[in-house]
């Protein structure tokens, strides 16, 4: 079992500073899942977690203990790469027991874990074949499997699922939320994919170009973002922003619209304004905020997505729940939900409520 | 539609052809020297150029092997070539590595100058090398053979190696270190094992280079006991005539090796010893 620490971790690749300023605790048997956009350094962070990078400055605690300059073998973490790195020339059940084998368990109790792994996995008819014979989805169970073997104390996934197609994707996740729930070890995993980090974390860290965001439940993230940023990537479709500024005791549009907002107290320094497309409905005129026309709307069949071009205002997004009945080219009259709306000032940071 | 099949058809055999032709072209002189090896002495000029050779003698073979130090010269140049290959390929494969998982202060540069020495005709360093060589006293000696070999060869080599590490994907190694290995045990029990077709080429091809490397052997060695086969061939050009039948027998006999080497690493040349190991 394990509890992390990451305290003022940088990472330079000699004079280029990627990551700056790390502090993440991670509690013994916590689901944590990194998110952010390509290049924000993800892997890197998880890399200098399994000790495969180097971590240029702060200190990495392992339990309290100091662990930045222990290699990898000692740290007692099992990794799941995203492009799988299976032995190509060892069947499946050598893969999934080479941990053991290079610790030099005895023969019976390897065979016995890993026949007990394969079967968790439903690989038990694959472990003579060699991983070119496998398919992704099986080349994937096989890794899980490698990392299940160890018993480790942590597990690392980076963006093990970007591989497989989306009905895999599904199936896997739930496999993935259901070893957590079994194993009750800490879980740190990588993925650009919010559905992903929506459902399997209990915690979310969102990374932005090496520096933290956030950290909170999913539910934190969605309810209470810290900035626009965090506001933006969370949720889909991405949240609305508007320009506003402060008009009495509420916020003014572009277009002179005055919204009476009742949450927080002081909007002087509000720039924007946030509000998710599922927050703003169709209404009829006298009801309405915003009134514009439908640019294009999309049919998905649990929902309609309303691209709206509201004039002095720009682009809105409405989402409706279920079928609606709008085509484009159409008037359309827009409600927003001010409860649930977020203000951002000139530096993207969400005014308290 | 039959038009572009019976075109494409032709096209077909148009390639068979061209094969054929490159294949025959490519052949012929190993034919030819088989052919001269087989003739007796006194039929080599009456034949002429005729393909098929009027007459069969095995006499040339046995000629050699007996009354000539071929024997020898085959056994100073087997030591010269399996030496050469050994130790090129051994250093060659460690420097790849470094040069392909490592990033290290100087690595361009010494790259830049492995291909620098790349770059010269030998015949331009010849007397320096032979100066050195006489300075350290290992004129006429095998050792000296390798070792000079084994200088020129270490680049390409090396570079030969890199590029089949660099086909061989970072993460495995890295999965294996967290699955408990050390770097070098990542290394002996995973990368080791599928390189084994690059290390195959690398000897294959470092001993072939030496088996049939001519001028140095020309210039270092020149009592009879250390020559290599090349040099010894040769001997089989006097001042007045060239004794023909069997300088083909040994030139025969020097492809043994050369064979048996290839048929014994052939296995370990199979591609796609790799594939699987990522999503792919
Ligand atoms: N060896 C390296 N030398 C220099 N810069 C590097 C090196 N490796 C990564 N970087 C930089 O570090 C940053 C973080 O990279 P990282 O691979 O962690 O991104 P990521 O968040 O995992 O992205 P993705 O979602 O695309 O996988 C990137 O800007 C990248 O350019
Ligand atoms: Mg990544």
């Amino acid at each position: 079992m394990a509890r992390i620490e990451l305290q003022t971790i940088s990472k330079a690749y000699g004079s280029v500073e990627v990551m700056r300023d790390i502090n993440l605790t991670i509690e013994d048997g916590e689901f944590i899942v990194l998110v952010g956009p390509s290049g924000c350094g993800k892997s890197t962070l998880l890399r200098m977690i399994a000790g495969l990078e180097p971590i240029t400055g702060g200190e990495f605690r392992i339990d309290g203990k100091r662990m930045n300059e222990v290699p990898p073998r000692d740290r007692d973490m099992a990794m799941v790469f995203q492009s799988y790195a299976l032995y190509p020339h060892m069947d499946v059940a050598r893969n999934m027991g080479f941990s053991l084998e290079i610790r030099k368990s005895a023969t019976e109790e390897r065979v016995s874990k890993v026949e007990a792994a394969a079967k968790t996995l439903g690989l038990t008819d694959l472990t003579k074949r060699l991983p070119k014979a496998l398919s992704g989805g099986q080349r994937q169970r096989v890794a899980m499997g490698r990392a299940i073997v160890r018993d480790p104390s942590a597990f690392l996934f980076d963006e093990p699922l970007s591989n497989l197609d989306a009905a895999l994707r599904v199936e896997m996740r739930l496999e993935i939320a259901r070893l957590h729930q079994r194993l009750a070890a800490t879980m740190i995993y990588v993925t650009h994919d919010q559905v992903e980090a929506l459902t399997l974390a209990d915690r979310i860290v969102v990374l932005n170009a090496g520096d933290i965001q956030q950290v909170g439940t999913p539910l934190e993230l969605y309810e209470r973002p810290a900035n626009k940023f965090v506001a933006q990537f969370i949720g889909s479709p991405t949240m609305n922003i508007l320009s506003v500024e402060q008009s009495g005791r509420g916020v003014q549009l572009k277009d002179g619209t005055v919204l009476q907002l009742t949450n927080g107290s002081d909007k002087s320094s509000a720039r924007e304004l946030g509000v998710r497309p599922e927050h703003l409905n169709v209404v009829t005129p006298e009801k309405a905020h915003l009134s514009g026309v439908a640019e294009l709307v999309e049919h998905l069949g649990s929902d309609t997505n309303i691209h709206a071009k509201v004039p002095g205002v720009g682009q809105v997004l409405v989402r409706q729940h279920g079928h609606f009945p709008l085509k484009a080219g159409e008037p359309v009259d827009i409600a927003l939900d001010l409860e649930k709306a977020h203000l951002f000032d000139a530096d993207g940071r969400r005014l308290a409520a | 539609m039959r038009a572009y099949r019976s075109s494409s058809s032709v096209v077909v055999a148009g390639k068979y052809i061209a094969l054929g032709f490159y294949v025959a072209f490519a052949l012929f002189p190993l034919y030819w020297l088989l052919k001269i090896a087989v003739t007796p002495d006194k039929l080599i000029f009456t034949d002429g150029t005729s393909l098929v050779p009027s007459g069969f003698t095995f006499e040339n073979f046995s000629t050699v092997l007996v009354q000539t130090d071929f024997l020898a010269y085959f056994r100073n140049s087997l030591v010269v070539s399996l030496g050469t290959a050994a130790i090129t390929t051994c250093i060659a494969a460690a420097a790849g590595y470094a040069f392909s998982r490592f990033d290290f202060r100087g690595k361009r540069l010494v790259i830049a100058v492995m291909l620098i020495t790349q770059m010269f005709p030998l015949l331009m360093i010849i007397a320096p090398i032979y100066k050195i060589v006489a300075y350290v006293g290992l004129l006429n000696s095998l050792t000296s053979l390798i070792i000079v070999y084994t200088a020129f060869n270490i680049p390409f080599a090396t570079f030969l190696m890199q590029s089949f590490f660099d086909g061989i994907p970072k993460d495995l190694e890295e999965a294996g270190m967290i699955d408990g290995c050390t770097r070098f045990t990542a290394l002996r029990k995973i990368i080791l094992p599928l390189t084994l077709p690059g290390l195959a080429a690398t000897l294959g091809f470092i001993f072939t280079a030496a088996w049939s490397e001519l001028l140095f052997a020309l210039m270092l060695i020149n009592s009879n006991d250390t020559m290599t086969f090349p040099v010894g061939l040769l001997t089989f050009v006097s001042k007045f005539s060239v004794d023909w039948g069997q300088m083909m027998a040994a030139g025969v006999l020097a492809l043994v090796p050369s064979c048996l080497f290839f048929i014994f690493i052939q296995r370990y040349l199979v591609q796609g010893l790799t594939s699987g190991a990522v999503k792919g």
